[in-house]
């Protein structure tokens, strides 16, 4: 239990996916104006995270790896596709997404009001794939899996909400006019990464 | 993502030659007004994580630049056959070929920067710049300028990785390709670590952003 919180803790602050790999910066970047809508793709990306990570999980476990298809019987013992590891996480991703976006538009139309727009664009954020690379890199069994997926997500959320949140204030400084909107943006989220800096001093 | 770039051309003649006055400006759109990362805003995730060495930027530039134009043409060649509604997962499908490509080439040829540039090879196929020039230029465009075209994006997101490299590396380590500047001109250079933190590439992204558009004039209200 202690080990879950652990992870939980360490995908959210320190190795939060902006701040400390900038994966997700094109949405990031993109959909940080107001922070209504950046708190509303956030939502959508923490869901989206602890839903692929897991099912990818299974996959890499159960298909991929080299000898993981032995359950299917003596035959399969040799065969290794971890090859085609890229196309089908990329596919999985892709369908949950599209999943999500009609079990959402169904069931919950006010929902999907809100988020309706940033579920397609969720298939192609880099921090959904990444997640589930860097889980395939990392030793983790089924929970930690799922844990890290929500972290992760959580991290992603709280950064595109802070950034949008300073956005919305900037409105009102007096910014030198060719460093206006991305330049000034850049900027930014080089300092507040500089600040999430700090949490790698926690040692868990 | 801006769409600038996307107008369907329908009335190009039979006999256009290959390096027409348009197709030229495909190639150097993209250095300088319709900059994929700094006037487009894609791909910025892997410009900013793969610069701290001049030699894996180098790779992933070339890497991105052979997918995007190789994923151009085949998608421009099918553009007519696919259905709208599945049109993502389909060019999902074909890049993902391509970054699977690239990647067995990189572990074959230069296994050891393969393993530094780790995940970011296949998250190519997430890369906004591929995905950005399929939907908004290969699906309305023949195969010849649709290659053009991701020759240009590739060319002009190599252009930013390598100046952002150049001064994390030579700045943040004292070296540019591994070759130690400072120490062969005989003088001491103690590395500035800021640089070398993610942090750091931020930064002179947007000081990047800052010449660019102080030089060509170019300005977002807020």
């Amino acid at each position: 239990m202690e080990n879950l919180i652990n992870i939980g803790i360490r995908s959210v602050f320190i190795d939060n996916m902006i701040f400390a790999y900038f994966l997700g910066m094109c949405s990031f970047l993109a959909i940080s104006k107001k922070v209504k809508t950046a708190f509303g793709l956030g939502m959508a990306v923490i869901f989206v995270l602890g839903v692929t990570v897991p099912i990818n999980w299974l996959i890499q476990n159960y298909v991929l790896n080299a000898g993981a298809l032995a359950w299917l019987g003596d035959d399969f013992k040799n065969v290794d596709l971890n090859f085609l590891q890229f196309i089908i996480f990329i596919c999985v991703i892709a369908a949950v997404v599209q999943l999500t976006e009609m079990a959402v538009e169904k069931f919950s139309p006010a929902l999907y009001g809100t988020l309706g727009i940033f579920l397609p664009l969720i298939a192609v954020n880099c921090s959904i794939l990444g997640g589930a690379l860097f889980m395939v890199g990392r030793p983790y069994n089924l929970a930690e899996a799922t844990v890290f997926g929500f972290g992760s997500g959580i991290g992603w959320m709280l950064a595109i909400v802070a950034l949008a949140g300073v956005r919305e204030k900037m409105k009102y400084s007096n910014v030198p006019a060719p460093l206006r909107g991305l330049g000034i943006t850049f900027i930014l989220v080089g300092l507040m990464s500089l600040g999430f800096l700090s949490f790698l001093g926690f040692s868990l | 993502m801006s769409t600038a770039t996307a107008e369907v051309e329908v009335v190009e003649k039979k006999a256009e030659p290959l390096f027409s006055k348009k197709n030229k400006k495909l190639i150097s759109n993209p250095l300088d007004i319709d900059n994929p990362i700094t006037v487009q805003v894609l791909g910025v995730c892997s410009a900013l994580a793969v610069t701290t060495q001049m030699k894996p930027a180098f790779v992933m530039s070339v890497g991105l630049m052979v997918v995007t134009a190789s994923s151009n043409v085949v998608i421009s060649m099918m553009r007519n056959s696919i259905p709208s509604r599945i049109r993502i997962i389909v060019q999902l499908a074909i890049v993902s070929l391509w970054v699977i490509l690239v990647d067995q080439v990189l572990k074959a040829y230069v296994y050891d920067v393969s393993k530094q540039l780790s995940v970011f090879v296949g998250l190519i196929i997430t890369n906004c710049i591929v995905m950005g020039r399929l939907e908004a230029f290969a699906m309305g465009n023949k195969p010849w300028p649709s290659f053009l075209d991701g020759i240009g994006n590739g060319l002009g997101y190599g252009l930013i990785l390598m100046a952002v490299a150049f001064v994390r590396e030579l700045f943040g380590g004292g070296s540019l390709f591994g070759f130690k500047v400072f120490e062969a001109m005989g003088l001491h250079y103690q590395g500035n670590g800021l640089l070398l933190l993610p942090a750091g590439a931020c930064i002179i992204v947007g000081i990047i952003i800052w010449i660019q558009r102080t030089l060509n004039g170019f300005r977002e209200s807020h």
